[in-house]
């Protein structure tokens, strides 16, 4: 029956056609389920660099400090000096250019949008998924602007937050995204890249 | 360090009991030696799941790293697999090596667990762990390496270079294992990816959700979601009920407790993957995404830590495994790398797995320094540690740093390892 089909499909449309409406024929029926669009949604935490997947939402530096405070500032330090329990969120600059870089957030991390999905999906420990959006982005913003970052008054939200430059970008090889996956294009070889 | 000693402690006592039956223990009734007519305590316990006997101690060995000792806080940690007692190449579960980023395994009910694959497909779905089985599956044998292992930097630096160390703390982040699962290609192709895709983002179900960016190549050339692991279900501590596995690949990609794969056209830029993993010159730039494990093999027999206990015969075996591929040839060297001989390959030597070598030798008493060193078959060849030096662009003095601040991955350099007169084994990186 399946042949049948195939001929038939094979007779009726023309080779790029029919190979696409073969490939939408899915071989494994009824292995798996549809999710909704909530249930997307909802599983859904991964932020890229483009920010396309940031909800609705805004916070400030203001915001976020209150928030931190109550809720950060106990392990990360007062003012994310870090401690015993968590590392450090602010401050840590100083040049990379030795053998013991320093890997802090201002002085290594390459997006902001890294800091708005980490503290979303795995902050506060043992409270993940507490926070709202706005706060999330209020909390971004304190930790952007206590490393001067951004200014005081800069509103964090799905359009500003892809657009801050963290100051480490540059400094990452291969530079562009879209050249990172060819590890041979990348003259990558047994196991090291140059 | 506790617990190499008494390791070291256990192997001596050995030694020292086979050493006195080579003498022959004449006093020694017969019924020491074939106790088969005493049943093991509790026998009946082991009808319906195996234990070991009672006399096999191998164990993990834990570091605590990154942060102290304080109630409270996460830790990330560390547990590395006992290669100086492993036999052949797979490793049993329960002494695959572990590293975890301050999370403990959740306890996911595997009727409850759900993976999703969504984003730039034409048909996104839910599948439930009894849907994945009724999928065409696959058993493949890979290693697994962190990709700090071996490497004298990082949390775990100080007693890899420590004249002492044992193969466990100087390459015990590497496991290996046949795993049974689905293809990813296969699941990928069900749900049609659509034009435009070039990365996913795997997730995991563990507290703090750990994501890893692969490249879409990659997933769809040898990628497999697995839930078997040496014939038996994964364990808790390798991502039960459902992980990938990302062969020949860093440690960091094979996400544990996988639950959702998100097909997207850029790498997302995780946490781990943008802070923690990429490896920085010493210019400042760093590299990211190095992904690939290098060529790479240790004896594990006898190896740092271990003692002969006479002169005569020994088999040099250790361990090599590639990224890149399939082991071609492993060559031995006993006298500090001016010769070296050709080691037998153990069947079955499979791509991106851990492959077993041999080599007859015969220990006249005299100091020797015992090496290994490896090619896969793209003809990569493991490199000396000079030759990693001159690669990356540092001095020798770049592997003495403090362990704590200097920072390598992929480190694949060959390890000597020194046999002293009194016939001590010890640790000859440095």
């Amino acid at each position: 029956m399946r042949y049948f089909n195939l001929c038939l499909a094979l007779t009726v449309c023309g080779v790029t056609a029919c190979a696409a409406a073969f490939a939408q024929t899915p071989s494994y029926s009824n292995v798996g389920r549809t999710p909704t669009k909530e249930e997307i949604q909802a599983w859904n935490q991964s932020i890229g660099p483009e920010g396309k997947e940031l909800p609705p939402g805004s916070g400030t530096v203001k915001e976020g400090e209150k928030i931190f405070s109550e809720k950060c500032a106990v392990c990360h330090g007062p003012a994310g000096e870090g401690s015993q329990l968590a590392p450090r969120l602010v401050g840590g600059r100083a040049p990379l250019n030795t053998p013991t870089p320093s890997r802090t957030l201002a002085n290594y991390w390459p997006f902001a949008t890294t800091i708005w999905d980490y503290i979303n999906r795995a902050m506060p420990p043992k409270q993940q998924g507490s926070l709202g959006a706005s706060e999330v982005y209020a909390l971004t913003a304190f930790i952007l602007n206590r490393n001067e970052i951004i200014p005081e008054t800069q509103v964090i939200d799905a359009a500003s937050l892809p657009k801050v430059k963290m100051p480490n970008r540059d400094d990452f090889i291969p530079h562009d995204l879209k050249d990172i996956h060819d590890l041979r294009a990348r003259g990558c070889s047994a196991g090291h890249c140059p | 360090m506790s617990s190499k000693r008494s390791l070291r402690r256990q192997f001596l006592k050995n030694g020292a009991a086979l050493a006195g039956l080579a003498a022959g223990a004449v006093s020694s009734p017969a019924t020491s030696l074939f106790a088969a007519d005493t049943p093991v305590t509790g026998a009946e316990a082991l009808h319906a799941y195996g234990e070991r006997s009672h006399f096999e101690k191998d164990a993990r060995i834990g570091s605590i790293a990154m942060w102290p000792i304080v109630p409270g806080a996460r830790r990330d940690y560390g547990f590395r697999s006992p290669l100086q007692d492993s036999i052949g190449i797979i490793t049993p579960a329960p002494l695959h090596f572990i590293i975890s980023h301050g999370h403990e395994p959740p306890d996911i009910d595997p009727r409850e667990h759900r993976l999703m694959i969504h984003g730039m497909v034409d048909r996104p779905l839910i599948f439930s762990l009894d849907e994945i089985k009724r999928l065409p599956s696959v058993s493949r044998l890979h290693f697994l390496e962190c990709h700090g292992n071996s490497a004298t930097s990082g949390p775990t630096g100080d007693p890899r270079k420590a004249p002492d160390a044992t193969v466990q703390e100087t390459h015990g982040l590497t496991s290996c294992s046949i795993w049974t699962g689905v293809p990813l290609s296969l699941l990928l192709g069900h749900v049609g990816v659509q034009k435009g895709a070039s990365w996913i983002v795997a997730e995991g179900s563990e507290e703090g959700k750990h994501s890893k960016s692969i490249p879409l190549e990659k997933a769809m050339d040898d990628c497999l979601v697995v839930y078997g692991q040496n014939g038996e279900a994964l364990r808790p501590e390798q991502g039960y009920p459902l992980r990938l596995l990302v062969p020949g690949w860093q440690g960091i990609n094979n996400v544990k407790w996988v639950r959702r794969i998100y097909v997207v056209d850029e790498p997302y830029m995780a946490m781990m993957e943008s802070t923690k993993y990429p490896s920085p010159r010493l210019d400042g730039k760093s590299r990211w995404f190095e992904s690939e494990m290098g060529p790479k093999s240790v004896i594990t027999r006898p190896s740092g830590g271990q003692q002969l206990s006479a002169r005569g015969f020994y088999e040099i075996t250790g361990l090599a495994w590639s990224g890149g591929g399939a082991i071609r040839r492993v060559e031995v060297s006993a006298d500090g790398g001016r010769t070296w001989k050709d080691a037998h390959l153990q069947e079955p030597i499979a791509p991106k797995a851990h492959t077993r070598f041999g080599l007859a030798w015969t220990w006249n008493g005299e100091e020797a320094v015992l090496q290994s060193r490896c090619t896969d078959d793209k003809g990569h060849v493991q490199p000396t540690l000079n030759e990693l030096a001159k690669f990356w662009g540092v001095g020798m003095d770049y592997f003495q740093l403090p362990a704590a601040t200097a920072d390598m991955g992929n480190f694949n350099a060959i390890q000597p390892w020194k046999v002293g007169r009194d016939g001590s084994v010890g640790n000859a990186l440095l």
